[in-house]
């Protein structure tokens, strides 16, 4: 028995180095979705302190907008454009009617109301676009979707799939996009001095409610390129929503308010399970990766419970 | 309740400190946050019946002090001596359980509760109905309750805050929560009460009336008391011996009038040039 | 005018202490009560018994056990969903292993296997707080519905996967299974709850919900007050799950009939929190508001169109549901945080000083 738990597995890791060198990479890709799903929160977290249980919804919601402004005959770049306003159009409604009223509110409250907002938009979403899954317009966008078979030793074998490459370079061309943005220009400079205290900010003529619009649209963009990239390696339904809650475990690790922390989390828990579920999930049954993040985000948080990057946390009275 | 000792009445000692038992020692307690040192090995007793006041500019550590006695910070060095036992780390439950009890600098009610629930919620560790008995919430368990009502009914009436008996607390002025916050503390029926600048944010009247509720449960009940305070005149007026803090050490141990009269607490209050 | 308490003196701290210290209010849920046994059941057709009265209670009731969690001891838990479904699972086996026994003995006993896994699941509580805890509480969810799925033992090595209810009695009246008749089943619900709800109210106004508001409203207060967090937050997790775990047997008993795990998913956690934040955070009452309000806007939103000439699909309205739902979190939140139950009192306050704006 023990030999099947702290043995086998790794006897099969070393017998087949192409195999796990392709899980980890399928598990990379992952991470960096949820990495994605985790930096739409994180931006969000910083800069308004409150934990947006609709960050995976909106991923949803951004890429079902893209793909149903197509099927009714946008073209493809005006459908993108069309939804990148649409993202702008929802940050504005969320900042006007749930943000603004509910400032100072306590974190429960506030995380409640965005599962309300998620509920909204589970409704709108399939109200106007039907709840059928619906095929990313990859193609269409210009996006690649070969694959390239890579030969490692002599038979060894790994295939990487176009898309999952240029996910992983879009989600890298975004990290390094915000970094500048939050470094180097003034409404980057606002957003930091926002998340550090907002009421010095405002004393210094900052607007509250801008920034939080502009954060909630960073935020939107994020969601709408992780909803292309997620959209393109399965469909794009609500169902993604229960692996979009992914983002919460990442999130533990990495530190709700840290960029590096979501990135380095997401790899974590994207790799983790999915060979957790290849080389350990067989033992119970399969099927483990539905919870298996959250096991993992939960051991953590007892012994870290600030997370990776996270300060040391202390209680004053 | 503990027979009273009036400090202020026993004989002096060669060291010119006023004896009576001692209550609680502190023995070369040091604490520190990371790099950051709090308290630096400070050592000083309080003794049964009297008013114990801790001074000192801020961040000299008093708050952190007031959490190391009562459990809620661990010291790294030193321990405490409480009636007689000593001890290095305690659970803040168990503090409460040894008989301290406290309120706090920002006040600490349960805001969703009436004032007459705050200070049920003193009487927490009066009540040991088991609960099959709370579940039916009749004979024994109501017996019980109503027992600590009738306690609590009376810290009520000493600290004059009936009108609010049924009000939630998050509606009340804040010299009132104060004043509920103390009523809470007291429910506990406690050895050694701490409090943690009782008097901020009050106008002159409120202090006054909270002085005279610190002297009354004083002589009153006979509960010994520490309290930290910013406001010298009320400092000097009330309690028996004092010890002043600066930079997490101490700098000054006796009565008001030495205190007031040492050259290293002049200097730590007015700044020095070293 | 007719709701003052103008006279009505107390004389002792019992008197002062009884859960409807105004007699309006003891003849008003008095009447409640009397239309709920003796006129509903006997007026009611089957439809409104068994699609509206029934699954309403038990909503009800596991509202009320998330709400001792998260409304009294400020916990929150979005595994309930997971938590009824480890009732339900319980309350099966049982059957099947002790076939003789009674239906009722074995529906409150399935709850103490889900206030069992509930403390387990409530252990990290005393590591970790707010925001955090939710993630924890998912893992419960996830890992729950994940071992209804893949253990067999659980659902007897069905074929299908899911547990069909047996026929059981009561008084040799058939109260489960096919051919239970909606009364019989409506007066166990009914007769459930009330019990459960009784000895709820008392643990909240005695010490123990005392403690569970101090963890909620001010921890660190708590502690220092001689609250042993461990046993607060655990009994917390223990009383909330087995309500849950009670509602998730009777979900399944007397309402569904039989249930696959999808049953008892992260949508069902999240419906009840919204019957508990619609309802009102840390009311009783809330709870039958809120579930009464959740439960019935989809059937009235699918019924009520056609009624009026307007023709709708089945999935629009579902649609259109989610929608008004998801707004009305928001607007209560920004609105009324303290939820229905908040407008009740209010509503009440209101009555008490009529004609008059003030008292």
């Amino acid at each position: 028995m023990l030999h099947q738990i702290f043995v086998d597995p790794f006897l099969q890791m070393a017998d087949m180095p192409d195999f796990l060198l392709q899980v980890i990479w399928e598990g990379f890709v992952a991470g960096v979705l949820y990495a994605l799903i985790a930096l739409g929160f994180v931006l969000i977290f910083k800069a308004s302190g409150v934990f947006n249980f609709a960050q995976g919804i909106m991923v949803v919601f951004a890429g079902l907008t893209l793909v149903g402004l197509h099927e009714a005959g946008v073209p493809a770049y005006l459908a993108l454009a069309l939804a990148i306003s649409v993202m702008a159009l929802l940050a504005i409604a969320v900042e006007r009617f749930v943000m603004r009223p509910l400032v100072n509110q306590p974190d429960i409250i506030l995380l409640m109301s965005t599962i309300g907002m998620t509920y909204f938009l589970i409704g709108l979403g399939e109200f106007v676009f039907g709840g059928e899954p619906k095929k990313m317009i990859t193609r269409e966008l210009g996006l690649p979707t070969g694959s390239t078979e890579i030969e490692i030793g002599e038979q060894g074998l790994v295939i990487l799939q176009h898309i999952d490459i240029a996910a992983a370079v879009i989600a890298i061309i975004m990290v390094s996009a915000l970094a500048l943005f939050f470094n180097k220009t003034r409404i980057g400079r606002a957003l930091r001095a926002v998340a550090d205290d907002h009421q010095a900010a405002q004393s210094v003529g900052i607007s509250l409610n801008q920034i939080w619009a502009i954060v909630w649209f960073a935020a939107g963009i994020v969601a709408l390129a992780t909803g292309i990239m997620w959209g393109a390696r399965s469909d794009v339904s609500f169902a993604l929503e229960i692996v979009a809650l992914k983002a919460l475990p990442v999130l533990i690790l990495g530190g709700f308010t840290s960029i590096p922390g979501a990135i380095v989390g997401g790899l974590i828990i994207g790799i983790g399970e999915k060979i957790g579920e290849i080389y350990w999930g067989p033992l119970v049954g399969g099927g483990i990766e539905s919870w298996l993040a959250y096991m993992i985000a939960l051991i953590f948080l007892l012994f870290r419970p600030q997370g990776l990057f996270g300060e040391r946390i202390i209680e004053r009275v | 309740m503990n027979r009273h000792v009036d400090p202020r009445q026993a004989l002096p000692q060669p060291d010119g400190i006023a004896t009576g038992e001692v209550l609680l020692d502190v023995r070369n307690v040091s604490l520190r946050f990371g790099g950051v040192k709090a308290i630096t090995d400070i050592s000083f007793d309080i003794r049964k019946g009297e008013i114990r006041a801790i001074i000192g500019p801020n961040g000299a550590g008093k708050t952190s002090m007031l959490n190391v006695i009562n459990g809620f910070y661990t010291p790294q060095e030193g321990s405490i001596v409480f009636r007689g036992k000593e001890r290095k780390k305690i659970a803040p439950y168990e503090a409460a359980a040894s008989g301290i009890a406290r309120t706090f600098q920002n006040v600490a009610l349960f805001k969703g509760m009436s004032t007459l629930d705050n200070i049920m919620a003193g009487r927490t560790l009066a009540m040991h109905r088991n609960f099959f008995w709370q579940l039916i919430y009749y004979g024994p368990a109501l017996r019980e309750e109503i027992a600590n009502r009738r306690k609590v009914e009376e810290i009520i009436d000493f600290l004059e805050i009936q009108h609010i008996r049924k009000v939630p607390v998050g509606r009340l002025p804040y010299g009132l929560q104060k004043r509920v916050e103390l009523g809470r503390a007291l429910a506990a029926e406690p050895a050694l009460l701490l409090l943690d600048e009782p008097m901020a944010g009050m106008n002159l009247e409120e202090k006054e009336d909270m002085s005279r509720f610190i002297l009354d449960v004083n002589s009153q009940f006979g509960t010994t008391i520490a309290l930290i305070e910013h406001d010298m005149g009320v400092v000097m007026d009330i309690s028996d011996r004092v010890v002043v803090l600066d930079y997490g050490r101490k700098i000054g141990d006796g009565t008001p009038e030495e205190v007031k009269s040492s050259q290293e607490v002049i200097d730590a209050y007015l700044g020095v040039s070293h | 005018m007719f709701y003052r308490e103008a006279g009505q003196f107390k004389t002792s701290y019992e008197a002062d202490q009884q859960v409807f210290p105004i007699l309006q209010d003891r003849i008003g849920v008095a009447i409640i009560l009397g239309v709920a046994i003796f006129i509903v059941p006997f007026v009611a057709n089957d439809f409104f018994l068994s699609a509206i009265a029934i699954p309403f209670l038990i909503l009800a009731l596991a509202t009320i056990g998330l709400n001792v969690l998260t409304g009294y001891a400020g916990q929150l838990s979005l595994g309930t969903g997971g938590f009824m479904g480890v009732g339900a699972y319980a309350c099966y086996k049982l059957t099947t292993l002790f076939p003789d026994v009674s239906i009722v003995v074995h529906i409150l006993l399935s709850g103490f296997a889900a206030a069992a896994v509930g403390m387990v699941f409530g252990l990290p509580s005393l590591r970790i707080k707010g925001l955090y805890l939710a993630v924890t509480t998912l893992a419960a969810q996830f890992f729950l519905e994940w071992c209804f799925i893949r253990i067999p033992w659980l659902y007897n090595y069905n074929a299908s996967g899911a547990i069909e209810v047996p026929g059981r009695q009561i008084l040799g009246t058939m109260v489960t299974g096919a051919s239970a008749g909606s009364v019989p089943r409506y007066f166990t619900v009914l007769a459930i709850v009330i019990l459960l709800t009784v000895l709820v109210k008392n643990l909240l106004r005695g010490r123990i919900g005392r403690q569970w508001m101090m963890i909620r409203d001010m921890d660190i207060a708590a502690e220092l007050m001689g609250v042993r967090p461990l046993y607060a937050k655990l009994s917390a997790f223990a009383v909330s799950s087995y309500l849950c775990g009670v509602a998730g047997a009777m979900f399944v008993f007397f309402y569904l009939g039989a249930a696959e795990p999808s049953a008892f998913s992260i949508t069902l956690s999240f419906q009840i929190l919204f019957m508990a934040i619609l309802g009102g955070l840390g009311s009783l009452v809330g709870c039958f508001f809120g579930a009464a309000f959740i439960w019935a806007l989809p059937i009235i939103l699918r019924a009520g169109p056609p009624m009026i000439g307007i023709p709708i699909a089945a999935e629009t309205a579902f649609h259109i549901t989610s929608m008004i739902i998801g707004a009305l979190i928001v607007t209560f939140l920004i609105l009324e945080p303290h939820g229905l139950a908040r407008l009740w009192q209010i509503g009440k306050e209101k009555l008490r000083v009529w004609p008059f704006p003030y008292a």
